[in-house]
């Protein structure tokens, strides 16, 4: 077991585990908070995987924004945050197995792959992944239409929210 | 050295977890918190497999940037309805708002 | 114009007049009167230029004018109608056409031609006078027209056209046609007033009395011609080969002869048509009728018809005679007219309606011109027929004149209660109507047989002649008749016309209008005048002055002239002390008669005798009770009640029942349940199913999500384990 391995198995228990508790939290807001933790793994999983960049954008978006946003959404929906009633629907049940079914199902099929089992190829020393990322998101050859309507996407978003959002008083 | 099939049923796990808060929480905004976790195991899986099968094509870590401004932008809609929804209804929960029905 | 032509024209006009009439004229009264009267002149004219003719012709009788066509096709051959002109048909179309044609002149005054309409008239019962005003606003009643008066020319334009076709006709089909036209036409004219219920139930006694007579009549037709295949007069009545076969031939029945059978059942045509005895009782009713149709129909033409018919078929009737024993259709013949001739002048004696006295009179005389032929009297029969039609159409249009008078008087008194046609509210009208008095008496003296000047005279006695040669006992009972006869006739000539008037009414009578009186007067002519061409050559003193062109014209149409017979004194005197004595008795007994005394033949005879007599014997209620009753209980009870009603009715009820049964169960036990259940329950099943299935829409996202992925992660399972697993 390399250093390496430990780390990993201890933030997926981490993750996994914060995961957990963001699903099955009573109190709301330590839902959300347990969900700043799991994103938080998640970023350090990125960077396992050597990809720097998203495990900085992942912190600043998704726990700067995202999580903050979900906080604010929250703070603003109190007062029924805090009546009663159950916080599971009353088909749990059926929720469950269907995500273990899931598990169970992906797993198996993804076994059953030839590449289950692959090691990481080494990267070569000259390999800037973040210059590429750079070059590949603006270059024509690119995926520089898919950056473009993320950013229409991003502009829609924005005035969607404010549309729908506004109170009309 | 970690295994591909490590990351992946990691990724596996996380979305299962998401899929059942997204399924049996009542709550709106836990759906939603549902919804990113699932989200984020996507990610992760994308990256993975950049990371094992083709790490000169930065095409899934593009894909996974698209994904977060997707997500954000999900994320922002999907508040401003709940807000818009919680001011009409005063209520928040999901089997609350079922007018679509028979 | 050919004299074959003319006589196929002789019936046209009348019948045109009455199709016109009906369809067009029927408004206008003048245009129905001028085109009825024009007719019957010209069918006169017609005749007229005819009878000259026939009589100029040298051997009539066996080269007749004839004409026929070939009309229905019988097999290979056809059955031929036609015309034919021989002396029988040439005297009697000279009777008929001066006949028809006074009585169409005289009809234009009888119905009030030129009056004003009657203050309430309506079609249907007789006129009853019109209130008019004069110069100084006296109002008083005058007669009124009446109010149906095309309807009457019509038909009597119809009922000429029938008498006319018959006696024209060669054969015996068209015979019965215009027999039973003449027949149809006395329907409808004795009922001319049918708003009278007398009339009405008239009508149809006169329609289905002689309806027997003429049932029997048409089996006699088609015997003949079974057994000779044709109906024509030459083929068989002047085919002596035809004839010794018909009577050669036995018709099984009653051991007679084919000859005798159909002789005998011709005769029943006529016993029915010239109402004899036992079926005389339509004529007396048939009085019902306006004047002139009792003067055509039942005096002059129609009942002549019968005795017409009969001795045209007088060869078939005496064939077998040779050997002088009278055939047994002459037997009949020879005892009904008889019989009748005496029954009906006993009624006759008895009667106190004017035109009822008439009546019987006709049957009366039909009868001796029936019992002539029976005994072999070819001409004498056929000389009666002539002179008899003139004096009976004589009568009976002045007795009509004199209703008239009386009617007047009756408008003027305003008693309507008062019968204007009983002889005893009459008296002294021989100052008020002086014409009609005389043409009276000279139609009743040739009745009654006033020797010499009458033609009634002359007639009567060469029947005598011919019953004295072949049978006296004929002779005994026609002289008895003859008696009664000239005893009713002076009886009613005196009740009538003589004395002084016993009623306001007769008081005010006054002499009719030209058109009645001129055809009066020249009947009269013809029935003084008209027995002296018929004059025997052996008569005492003036036989012989004239030559008997009678007897040698209409003998020749027989086969055999009939013999001349010699001069005898019995019937000459019989029939000269019969009608003398007969006559004067009756001037005697009823020359003071009284209002209200009783008759004195009631005072002779007795109350019982008299009431006999004058109810006719009661033969009327005898019918009434045994074919009357009997065919109405048939047709009300029998037919009507039980069959029509309770059985065939009640046949077709039940099978409405059984299909309403039918129906009901298949509505309520098929049709409801298993059809409509089934169509029900497809949609009720389908509404259930609905309503369980449409509770998975909750409108909760979360259900349909979990419900969409078990989904997906089944049917992963299903095809991973088809599709990949089982290979």
């Amino acid at each position: 077991m390399t250093a390496l391995q430990i780390i990993f198995i201890l933030v997926a228990a981490m993750t996994l585990g914060a995961g957990m508790l963001v699903v099955t939290a009573r109190n709301l807001i330590h839902s959300a908070l347990w969900l700043v933790t799991a994103l938080f793994g998640v970023a350090i999983m990125f960077v396992l995987l050597e990809a720097g960049f998203l495990a900085v954008v992942q912190v600043m978006v998704y726990i700067g924004a995202i999580a903050i946003l979900i906080i604010f959404g929250i703070m603003l929906t109190r007062k029924i945050a805090s009546d009663s009633g159950p916080r599971f629907t009353e088909n749990w049940g059926w929720a469950l197995f269907i995500a273990v079914v899931l598990f169970g199902g992906l797993t198996w099929l993804l076994a059953s792959w030839s590449g289950f089992q692959a090691e990481p190829a080494p990267l070569s020393e000259r390999f800037d992944s973040l210059r590429q990322l750079g070059v590949a998101l603006v270059s024509p050859d690119g995926y520089v239409l898919a950056f473009e309507l993320a950013s229409v996407l991003l502009l829609a978003a924005l005035i969607g929210a404010l549309v729908i959002a506004w109170d009309r008083k | 050295m970690i295994p591909l099939s490590w990351y992946l049923i990691f990724a596996a796990a996380l979305f299962s977890i998401g899929l059942y808060g997204v399924l049996a929480r009542k709550n709106a905004i836990a759906i939603l918190m549902g919804i990113e976790l699932m989200l984020n195991a996507i990610n992760v899986n994308l990256v993975a497999f950049w990371r094992y099968r083709t790490p000169e094509m930065l095409g899934g870590q593009v894909f996974a940037v698209i994904v977060f401004a997707v997500a954000a932008a999900e994320v922002a809609v999907g508040l401003a309805l709940f807000i818009s929804l919680y001011r009409r209804r005063n209520t928040i929960a999901a089997d609350e708002i079922d007018l679509m029905k028979w | 114009m050919t004299t074959e032509t003319l006589i196929w024209l002789i019936p046209l006009p009348p019948v045109l007049a009455f199709f016109i009439i009906v369809l067009f004229t029927n408004r206008s009264k003048a245009l129905s009167h001028t085109l009825a009267v024009g007719a019957a002149f010209l069918s006169w004219l017609g005749s007229m230029v005819v009878f000259f003719r026939a009589i100029g012709t040298e051997h009539l009788g066996e080269h007749p004018f004839v004409s026929s066509i070939p009309w229905l096709a019988t097999g290979d051959d056809y059955l031929w109608i036609g015309v034919q002109i021989d002396p029988l048909s040439a005297v009697t179309l000279f009777f008929v056409a001066w006949t028809v044609l006074m009585i169409f002149v005289y009809s234009v005054g009888y119905h009030n031609f030129g009056q004003p309409k009657g203050d309430h008239d309506r079609p249907g019962l007789q006129p009853h006078g019109a209130t008019v005003a004069d110069a100084h606003g006296h109002k008083h009643t005058v007669p009124s027209i009446e109010p149906m008066y095309s309807r009457f020319f019509a038909f009597i334009g119809l009922f000429a056209f029938g008498m006319y076709t018959l006696v024209v006709s060669d054969n015996l089909l068209t015979l019965f046609v215009g027999w039973e036209i003449m027949g149809l036409c006395s329907y409808l004219l004795i009922g001319f007033w049918y708003g009278k219920p007398s009339a009405r139930a008239a009508m149809i006694k006169a329609f289905i009395t002689t309806r027997v007579g003429d049932v029997f009549m048409l089996l006699g037709i088609a015997y003949l011609y079974t057994m000779t295949g044709t109906l024509n007069y030459r083929e068989i009545f002047y085919n002596p080969e035809v004839l010794n076969y018909l009577v050669e031939t036995p018709s099984y029945i009653a051991g007679l002869s084919a000859a005798a059978m159909i002789g005998i059942l011709l005769f029943l045509g006529t016993i029915g048509k010239s109402a004899q005895w036992p079926l005389h009782v339509w004529l007396p009713d048939a009085m019902e009728g306006p004047t002139p149709v009792s003067a055509m129909i039942h005096a002059a033409t129609m009942v002549s018809a019968g005795v017409y018919m009969v001795i045209r078929v007088f060869p078939l009737l005496s064939a077998g005679f040779e050997n002088g024993q009278l055939t047994p259709p002459m037997l009949l013949m020879a005892f009904i007219g008889a019989f009748t001739a005496l029954f009906s002048a006993t009624i006759a004696v008895a009667q106190n309606d004017i035109k009822r006295v008439l009546a019987y009179s006709t049957i009366s005389q039909l009868g001796f011109m029936i019992a002539a032929l029976g005994v072999g009297g070819y001409v004498a029969a056929t000389f009666h027929l002539v002179t008899h039609a003139f004096f009976k159409a004589l009568l009976f249009l002045g007795s009509g004149s004199v209703i008239h008078g009386v009617e007047h008087g009756v408008l003027h008194t305003g008693d309507h209660h008062m019968d204007p046609q009983d002889m005893r509210n009459m008296g002294g009208l021989r100052h008020k109507m002086p014409v009609t008095f005389w043409t009276f008496t000279i139609g009743g003296l040739a009745l009654a047989g006033f020797p010499l000047f009458t033609a009634g005279f002359w007639s009567k006695d060469e029947i005598f002649a011919d019953a004295w040669a072949h049978a006296p006992i004929v002779l005994l009972v026609l002289g008895l008749a003859a008696l009664l006869t000239a005893f009713y006739t002076s009886r009613q000539i005196t009740m009538t016309f003589m004395g002084k008037p016993r009623t306001k009414e007769a008081e005010h009578a006054v002499e009719s209008k030209w058109t009645m009186t001129v055809p009066l007067v020249i009947l009269a002519v013809f029935a003084v005048a008209f027995g002296w061409v018929g004059i025997p050559h052996e008569f005492p003193v003036v036989g012989g002055i004239i030559p008997n062109w009678f007897h040698e014209f209409v003998g020749a149409t027989l086969l055999e002239h009939p013999e001349t017979l010699p001069f005898s004194w019995i019937p000459l005197l019989t029939s000269l002390v019969v009608s003398l004595f007969g006559l004067w008795l009756g001037w005697q007994v009823y020359k003071g008669f009284q209002v209200g005394s009783t008759d004195p033949v009631e005072k002779t005879l007795g109350a019982t005798v008299y009431r006999w007599l004058k109810n006719k014997y009661y033969f009327d209620e005898l019918y009434d009770k045994v074919f009357v009753k009997p065919a109405y209980w048939l047709a009300e009870t029998f037919t009507s009640l039980w069959m029509d009603r309770k059985v065939i009715d009640g046949v077709l009820h039940w099978f409405a029942h059984i299909s309403g049964i039918i129906g009901n169960f298949l509505r309520n036990a098929i049709d409801k349940p298993i059809v409509n259940g089934s169509a029900d329950l497809i949609a009720e099943s389908t509404k259930r199913l609905g309503a369980v299935f449409r509770t998975i829409q909750t409108g909760r996202v979360q259900q349909y999500m979990i419900l969409a992925l078990v989904s997906i992660a089944a049917f992963s399972a299903l095809f991973y384990y088809l599709l990949v697993a089982a290979r």
